[in-house]
């Protein structure tokens, strides 16, 4: 790792020199009902829009890699035939400025499954190879519980991330394309008082975390707790309405619909992300559903997410962002949920 | 005369459609000549025999009848009859048809001599309790929505002319607000039935910061009991949840047993238990 200081004054410039590509990044986007400001990922033209500062954004960055509308193919009829055309829509590269180290880390986990065999997804990896990514350090809110995740840093799968130690900006460099875009800003190398400012900034806001989630041997547990009266009560609560995977950074899951043109002309493929959590999610050709029940829906969600992919990638598919707690209009978080798993019943 | 279509090298027959109306504002049937970047399209995929609203010819043979508007008159029964004596498909269009929709608020006076009497006075008119045409006439499809999405009546109808399957959302309006990264309209103040209504109006109404007022029903795992509690916690109370579910006639079920347990507390909490 190469490490760098800079004057907070040289990162509008450095917002400009990349601005010639789509720059997303943490904007307000509005004012809830209690005078609160909203913020989410969006696409940012001008310095001065993009909300650094930002404590967490209502969605994930998602659509900008993972779209919840994608077409995956069109076909062009003619007589008797017909031909396909694939477009992997990517067309430039997309700088995100601002992520967190959770969404980092969530690129980091969904790469293991879309970039990777046996069935690498050639409209994720395109998106992903044309990313340039700046982290940007955080302030844990009461919702995050990251650090029980194993992701409140990013090690890997950015280019360059930011911590604010107030007038200057500590850099960490991992990539040429990174160097090459700092060279012309004003950097310098950091002195030892750098270091322990950025030392200093980490352990502060370390200590900020105020939610954890016990992790300790819990794909056993949830292997001893399959018929555990929390997941019921859970699920009476629960909506079936697939907020928490539509605002979640590494719900992958998915559907495709196919449709006719209306001129009978062309057709295409389209890939929507959809969620467990809806009730014909396991429902099968012929019309069986595997998991008619809301409770045994909201289950499967935990144990794809906690148990599943844990024994195949060994970590959890969850970054502790706490976003689907928040939006999760029955109040149904991940922290409670595990809790109430662990001792047996809410 | 349109010449013959194919598709994939399979000849298509153009069904012969009617669009029909009951009590309604004959909204719905509009849908069906909006959209002119794709109307002529549209219009192509099917051979209108009968569509008072659009045209003058009525033909009595049709294959596909698009019916819209509930029924509210003895006269509008024996109508509707002779339509699905007719039509080889009856599609109930929008939430008149499915569900009685707006007219059917009506129904929730007990003395309906009285309504009658302060909506028109002393001027001779029949009418009756508001009802679904399922009420009367095995309806082989619903499209949803006051009114529909073009979008969707263009699917559909599509689907139907190349014979392929036709399938609804199951799922409740959260899915598609949230694809749409709406803010969520709780968060603003504002009450939504979103997480119960059935989806695939693209999340309508909350795009534009309205709340969802249910026109398309109830979702298939429809949790009212919860979205009860959600909207007492954000400071709503039971009469206001009633009146969105009582608006379009979609949840008339719902609203029935939210009605018996506000007048006899006790009884439903024990029977809810149970």
């Amino acid at each position: 790792m190469i490490f760098a200081t800079f004057s907070a004054k040289e990162l509008p410039r450095l917002f400009d020199l990349l601005a010639a590509n789509t720059v997303v990044g943490p904007v307000k986007k509005g004012t809830d009902s209690a005078g609160r400001p909203l913020y989410d990922f969006d696409v940012v033209y001008r310095f001065q829009d993009l909300r650094l500062d930002y404590p967490a954004t209502i969605h994930s960055a998602k659509r900008h890699f993972l779209p919840h509308r994608e077409s995956l193919c069109t076909f062009t009829m003619q007589g008797n035939d017909w031909e396909k055309q694939v477009d992997y829509n990517i067309y430039k590269p997309v700088v995100f400025f601002g992520l967190h180290a959770c969404d980092i880390n969530a690129l980091n986990k969904l790469d293991k499954v879309l970039t990777a065999p046996p069935y690498p997804n050639p409209y994720y990896t395109a998106k992903r190879r044309n990313m340039f990514i700046i982290g940007q350090d955080c302030q844990p809110q009461p919702q995050c519980f990251c650090r029980s995740m194993g992701t409140d840093t990013a090690l890997r799968g950015f280019d360059l991330f930011l911590t604010d130690l107030g007038d200057r900006y500590f850099a960490e460099i991992l990539s040429a394309t990174a160097y090459q875009f700092l060279r012309k800003i004003a950097t310098r190398p950091p002195t030892v008082k750098d270091h322990d400012r950025y030392k200093e900034v980490v352990a502060e806001r370390n200590r900020r975390f105020t939610t954890t989630v016990d992790t300790s041997d819990l794909t056993k547990l949830l292997d001893l707790e399959f018929e555990s009266p929390a997941w019921q009560q859970w699920g009476d609560k629960c909506l079936s309405c697939g907020t928490c995977a539509n605002v979640c950074p590494t719900c992958y899951c998915y559907g495709v619909e196919e449709t006719v043109d209306l001129d009978l002309t062309g057709a295409a493929k389209t890939k929507y992300l959809y969620s467990c959590n809806l009730i014909d999610f396991a429902e099968v050709a012929g019309g069986h559903n595997f998991r008619p029940q809301t409770a045994t829906r909201l289950k499967y969600r935990y144990y794809h997410k906690h148990r599943g992919f844990v024994e195949a990638y060994e970590e959890p598919l969850c970054v502790g962002c706490g976003r689907c707690g928040e939006a999760c209009l029955a109040g149904i978080t991940v922290p409670a949920v595990l809790a109430s798993v662990r001792a047996r019943g809410a | 005369m349109p010449g013959p279509r194919s598709y994939l090298g399979v000849e298509l027959a153009r069904p012969r459609v009617g669009v029909f109306d009951f009590t309604s504002c004959e909204g719905c049937q509009l849908q069906f000549v909006n959209n002119e970047a794709t109307l002529l399209d549209f219009l192509d995929l099917m051979e209108l025999v009968n569509f008072r609203e659009a045209m003058t010819e009525q033909a009595g043979d049709y294959d596909i009848a698009l019916v819209e508007g509930s029924i509210s008159r003895a006269d509008e029964v024996t109508r509707l009859e002779k339509i699905r004596t007719q039509a080889k498909i009856l599609v109930a269009l929008g939430s008149c048809a499915c569900f009685g929709g707006v007219n059917q608020l009506k129904n929730r006076f007990n003395d309906l001599k009285w309504v009658k009497k302060e909506v028109y006075g002393n001027f001779p008119i029949a009418t009756q309790k508001v009802r679904p045409i399922s009420d009367f006439v095995t309806v082989d499809f619903m499209l949803y929505g006051c009114p529909p999405r073009k979008e969707e009546i263009e699917k559909v109808v599509t689907n139907l002319v190349v014979g392929k399957k036709i399938t609804m959302p199951k799922y409740p309006v959260c899915m598609e607000c949230k694809a749409n990264e709406n803010i969520c309209l709780f968060g603003l103040g504002e009450p939504c039935l979103g997480p119960i209504t059935r989806a695939g109006c693209d999340a309508w109404c909350p795009n534009n910061r309205r709340g969802c007022w249910g026109c398309r029903g109830p979702a298939e795992a429809a949790n009212v009991r919860e979205l009860e509690a959600i909207m007492a916690r954000h400071g709503f109370s039971r009469e206001i949840i009633i009146d969105r579910l009582e608006c379009f006639g979609g949840f008339a079920g719902q609203v029935a047993e939210l009605r018996r347990q506000s007048e006899h507390p006790r009884k439903a909490r024990s029977t809810g238990q149970a």
